[in-house]
């Protein structure tokens, strides 16, 4: 566990129904190239704090999150790691 | 420098493409059909006496003398009544014509006060310059008789007066107010000698339909209407052409000067954007600039608790430079950032964010763009490949169908309504999508064909439902789609489009809009001929903003309504210069020119015209600034020309964000809201003070020149310079000259841009470059700038902001003509008298229902807050939505806006908000959120 303070979950619960609002505009779309999608408008919109306050989340169970962006967000973890 | 005298051509141009050769006084002269036997001799350098005719408006024929001689012709024709013809042989001056244009003159003379040397027009009356031309020695008829010499003035406006003892019923006025402004405010009232001109129905013209756009008072050619500023201060020396601060039409105006003080602010003719008209804001409300409330000094505090202290320049500069570099040290290089104003230049937008990005080292610039138009470009640049509109505003003339949504052109952007409602009554068919019954859809002489009254928040679903009709009847203009756009993403939106949920019948539940109505609209849009869409920021300030401007891009794709004259999507920008902060690359994920700053061919260029070394990663925009600030990341800002505390939703948020930084310097021209929380105050400029261009929503670039010394020491470009010099960066630009050429060597679609050129063009729509080097019209022809079009299924996603038990109405909001969104600058001049405080309109219904009654106090309560305000009860609303505007601190209005935001780009949703309305006792019991958690603030700092 990551330790958030309440200002940090506040802004996560933000973050998270942002991330959920993006999901939602490519769920129409296969999940490959939904994901592939979310992903990379979480790379180039959001700042890197902001992507990592999302994986803090992520790593912590990441309450909330819908489907599709839950595997965007991995995709950029693992994306991340082996960079 | 000297008075620009523009040339009254008497009656407006001819458009046709064949021409006609007649001979003037013994002169050859060839002109478009069409043209008036009045236009072609002026052109020629004839000139003939005139008084009813001027070129802004068609020509009436009723003053009589403009008379000429036509071989051939019996009588004395009028000239400008006159077509001129092939062959025509024409005198305007014989003894005839000089005989009977005396005994013209005379009359007119007998009936007029003969106090030429003390009135306010000596020199720039046309009756006296007539008078003159005329040669009239003598009036042999007294002035005892009958006259209207003793007629009392109208002085209810306060900008203008109206002295009818100097009227000659010229009818100039009335026909201004009727073809340019399109407001018919005004009549000559009673017959023959009883005759006056008449605001309304006989009544003072604050008082009436006027909407003080200043059109009848640039039409008069006496005395009779005539500015106050003028009286007060004699007739202007010297004029300089520059363009207004307001809103993004970008109106083009002489500023008629006095050596340093502006006279008045006349609408110059050749602005292509407002060809010679203008509303009141730009005509009017630039009092603000000399206004006391100005701060002419930087400002300086160690804590937000402790009062102002007047510093030095070089003290507070010194101060700004040291905190952020501190900040930095201690926080890191993303821990501060910057703010760029949609109000101020394109070179001072640019030179912020190069601030932020050269200086500062990261990318956290953003604007306030963001709160209005940031879907806008997310949107235009996915499907079509641009984030601009697609044409300029002369391509109304061209236009059969004006599919408007979302927006409420004759408040918001007045002198782009006038010539929407100019082309309705030529006879093009206007469809309204919008919650509430704005004017266009019945106001004098304009009707539109249908009216679409959503539900706020059903933009989406309404233009799926349009889309479902184009596809399933088959109105898709596959030619256009197979040659234009990319066939893979028709395919499936054709698909998503044809689902049955997306019927209009099916939706008409979420929508509130019949379902005939949303069919009738997609016929006439699709069949109707060429069909323009024109559209505000009640598409964009949605959670789904970015995917209904996708939705209407789609519409024009589907239709072939883009690529040409008299179509495309247009959005109507609020402020003067939104596009052109967009262009200069505010956002934090973009170069100027839309390039994403990951695009390591556009990063290189710029890191070597820079100089250092840039962040590929994207920045903060601000509502993740003041999360970040919360946060602990984030804690230092420099906001130019933006009042983020005031205009942003969820101001208490703002304000928490604010409170938990630990330097903001704030540049603008008067303490605001943001400024409570700011540590250093720097003095901005006003436009009249300053060198640069602005874009307006056209993509016109146009130059802004300075009429006077910045009273606070330093135009705005100069300070973000001083800053960057402070912070160690060499920042040296001799003149906003050289930073447009800086912008032009990185900015693909500005290569061609240049002070010398707007000198000599006037004004240039980019792209302008070696393809086009007088800039561009209407974009994607012959292709779309990104190759192909390309569609996306817009699915209705209803916002998480649900009305229910305890916040049962929908509240929406907007803003009106007189005022100019959060009111800085409209609040401190005479505008106040037309709205001096915001009101909620409430449908009758509801008002009864909750024991409200017209004109008293209400409490308006959301999830975020509560604000008081008073009711006006009207049927524009429909029941359940409510609607106020946000010109006034006072109401707080956006304390009860929430911080849901468009999903692609962070755009709040102001339009849509759950609310309760109760009576309240008045507006003493105001429980203003903001500033009470101030104060709360406050008692918790040392
Ligand atoms: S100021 Fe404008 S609206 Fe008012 S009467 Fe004159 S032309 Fe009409
Ligand atoms: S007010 Fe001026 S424009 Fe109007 S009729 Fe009289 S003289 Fe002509
Ligand atoms: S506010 Fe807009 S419409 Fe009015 S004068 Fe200025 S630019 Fe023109
Ligand atoms: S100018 Fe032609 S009739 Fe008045």
């Amino acid at each position: 566990m990551i330790e958030v303070t309440s200002h940090q979950a506040a802004y996560q619960r933000k973050l998270v129904h942002q991330a959920n609002q993006i999901g939602k505009f490519f769920a129409h779309q296969p999940q490959p190239e939904a994901v592939a999608n979310i992903a990379d408008h979480l790379r180039k919109f959001w700042d890197p704090r902001m992507r990592t306050q999302i994986l803090f989340h992520l790593e912590n169970g990441g309450e909330g999150l819908d489907e599709l962006p839950r595997h965007a967000i991995e995709k950029i973890a693992s994306e991340t790691t082996q960079d | 420098m000297a008075l620009i005298q523009e040339v009254d051509y008497g009656t407006p141009e001819a458009h046709s493409a064949v021409t006609v050769t007649l001979t003037i006084d013994g002169q050859s002269v060839t002109v478009a059909e069409g043209t008036s036997v009045l236009r072609a001799a002026t052109a020629a350098g004839i000139q003939i006496p005139r008084l009813c005719a001027t070129d802004m408006l068609a020509s009436f024929g009723s003053c009589r003398l403009c008379l000429v001689e036509i071989e051939g012709r019996a009588g004395t024709p009028a000239s400008c009544t006159t077509p001129a013809a092939n062959g025509m042989v024409v005198h305007t001056q014989t003894e005839r014509l000089i005989r009977l244009r005396r005994a013209v003159m005379e009359l007119y003379i007998s009936d007029h006060p003969l106090d030429c040397l003390t009135c306010a027009a000596n020199g720039n009356c046309e009756l006296q310059t007539m008078a003159g031309a005329v040669g009239l020695r003598e009036v042999r008829y007294g002035t005892e008789g009958a006259n209207h010499l003793r007629l009392p003035k109208d002085t209810s406006n306060p900008y203008f007066q109206f002295d009818p003892a100097k009227c000659i019923l010229c009818s100039r006025c009335v026909r201004a107010c009727q073809e340019v402004q399109g407001t018919f405010a005004l009549t000559i009232a009673g017959r023959g000698f009883g005759s006056v001109v008449s605001p309304g129905m006989e009544e003072p013209f604050l008082a009436s339909e006027c909407v003080s756009c200043g059109a009848c008072v640039q039409a008069c050619p006496t005395a009779t209407l005539i500015e106050y500023s003028v009286l007060a201060l004699g007739q202007p020396e010297h004029s300089v052409v520059t363009t207004c601060a307001y809103c993004g039409v970008g109106c083009a105006f002489k500023a008629e000067m006095r050596g340093q003080q502006v006279v008045r602010m006349v609408p110059y003719k050749d602005g292509k954007a407002n060809h010679g008209h203008s509303c009141v804001k730009g005509r009017f409300a630039w009092g603000y600039a000399t206004h006391p409330d100005r701060v002419l000094k930087p400002l300086m505090r160690a804590t937000t608790a402790d009062p102002w202290k007047e510093v030095s320049w070089d003290e507070a500069i010194a101060r700004a430079a040291s905190e952020f570099r501190r900040i930095q040290a201690q926080y890191g290089k993303g821990a501060i950032g910057g703010i760029t104003s949609s109000r101020c230049t394109n070179e001072e937008a640019y030179l912020v964010q190069k601030l932020v990005r050269a200086v500062f080292g990261n990318n956290n610039t953003d604007t306030c763009a963001r709160v209005c138009h940031s879907p806008t470009g997310y949107a235009l640049s996915s499907t079509f490949g641009t984030s601009a509109g697609t044409q300029d505003f002369d391509s109304i003339e061209q236009c059969d169908v004006i599919l408007l949504v979302g927006a409420n052109p004759t408040d918001a952007h007045p002198v782009f309504g006038s010539r929407m409602k100019k082309r309705i009554r030529e006879g093009a068919q206007l469809i309204v999508i919008d919650p509430r019954r704005i004017d266009l859809v019945r106001s004098p002489h304009v009707q539109a064909a249908v009216h679409l009254a959503l539900r706020p928040g059903t933009n989406a679903a309404v233009l799926d439902a349009i889309a479902h009709v184009i596809v399933t009847e088959e109105l898709v203009d596959e030619a256009f789609v197979r040659e234009r756009c990319e066939i893979d993403s028709f395919a499936r939106w054709a698909a998503f489009a044809a689902e049955e949920r997306n019927a209009p019948e099916a939706v008409e539940a979420i929508t509130g809009v019949p379902a005939d109505l949303i069919r009738y609209a997609a016929r006439l849009y699709a069949t109707g001929g060429n069909a323009a869409i024109y559209y505000g920021l009640g598409v964009t300030e949605h959670s789904q903003g970015s995917t209904a401007v996708m939705a209407l891009a789609n519409l024009a794709m589907a239709t072939g309504n883009i690529g040409r004259p008299g179509v495309g999507v247009n959005p109507l920008r609020g402020q003067n210069n939104v596009q052109g902060s967009c262009d200069m690359g505010s956002f934090p994920h973009e170069f100027p020119g839309y390039r994403h700053i990951s695009r390591t061919d556009v990063r290189e260029m710029f890191e070597k015209d820079w100089g250092v070394a840039l962040d590929p990663e994207p920045g903060l925009r601000i509502p993740n600034m003041i999360d970040c600030a919360l946060e602990g990341s984030f804690k230092g800002i420099y906001i130019q020309g933006e009042d983020i505390a005031q205009s942003d939703p969820d101001g208490q948020h703002i304000a928490a964000g604010l409170s938990a930084m630990e330097c903001v310097v704030i540049q603008d021209l008067f303490l605001n809201e943001t400024s409570r929380y700011a540590h250093i105050f720097l003095p901005g400029s006003t436009f009249l003070e300053k060198d640069g261009t602005f874009t307006n929503a056209e993509r016109r670039i146009q130059r802004v020149r300075r009429v006077m010394t910045p009273r606070g020491g330093y135009q705005d470009w100069e300070v973000t310079q001083l800053l960057a010099q402070a912070m160690g960066y060499p920042m040296r630009y001799p003149h906003p000259a050289e930073i447009m050429d800086e912008i032009a060597r990185l900015t693909p679609a500005f290569t061609g841009v240049s002070y010398a050129k707007l000198d000599s063009l006037g004004s240039i729509q980019w792209p302008c470059n070696e393809a086009n080097p007088e800039g561009t019209r209407v974009m994607h022809v012959p292709g779309f700038v990104r190759g192909k079009g390309r569609f996306f299924v817009t699915e209705y996603i209803p916002t998480d902001e649900r009305t229910g038990p305890r916040f049962p109405l929908l509240l929406t909001t907007g803003r009106i003509l007189s005022q100019y969104n959060v009111g800085t600058q409209t609040r401190r001049t005479s505008n106040v008298q037309w709205h001096a405080e915001d009101r909620l309109e409430i449908h009758p219904h509801d008002a009864e229902q909750r024991g409200v009654r017209e004109g008293a106090w209400v409490r308006l309560e959301s999830r975020s807050g509560a604000t008081t305000l008073r009711a006006h009860i009207t049927e524009r609303v429909a029941a359940g939505v409510v609607y106020t505007t946000f010109h006034h601190p006072e109401t707080m209005a956006n304390v009860v806006t929430t911080d849901y935001t468009d999903w692609a780009t962070d755009c709040p949703e102001y339009k849509v908000t759950a609310v309760q309305v109760s009576p309240a006792a008045g507006s003493a019991g105001t429980l203003n959120a903001g500033r009470i958690l101030e104060k709360h603030i406050r008692s918790q700092q040392p």
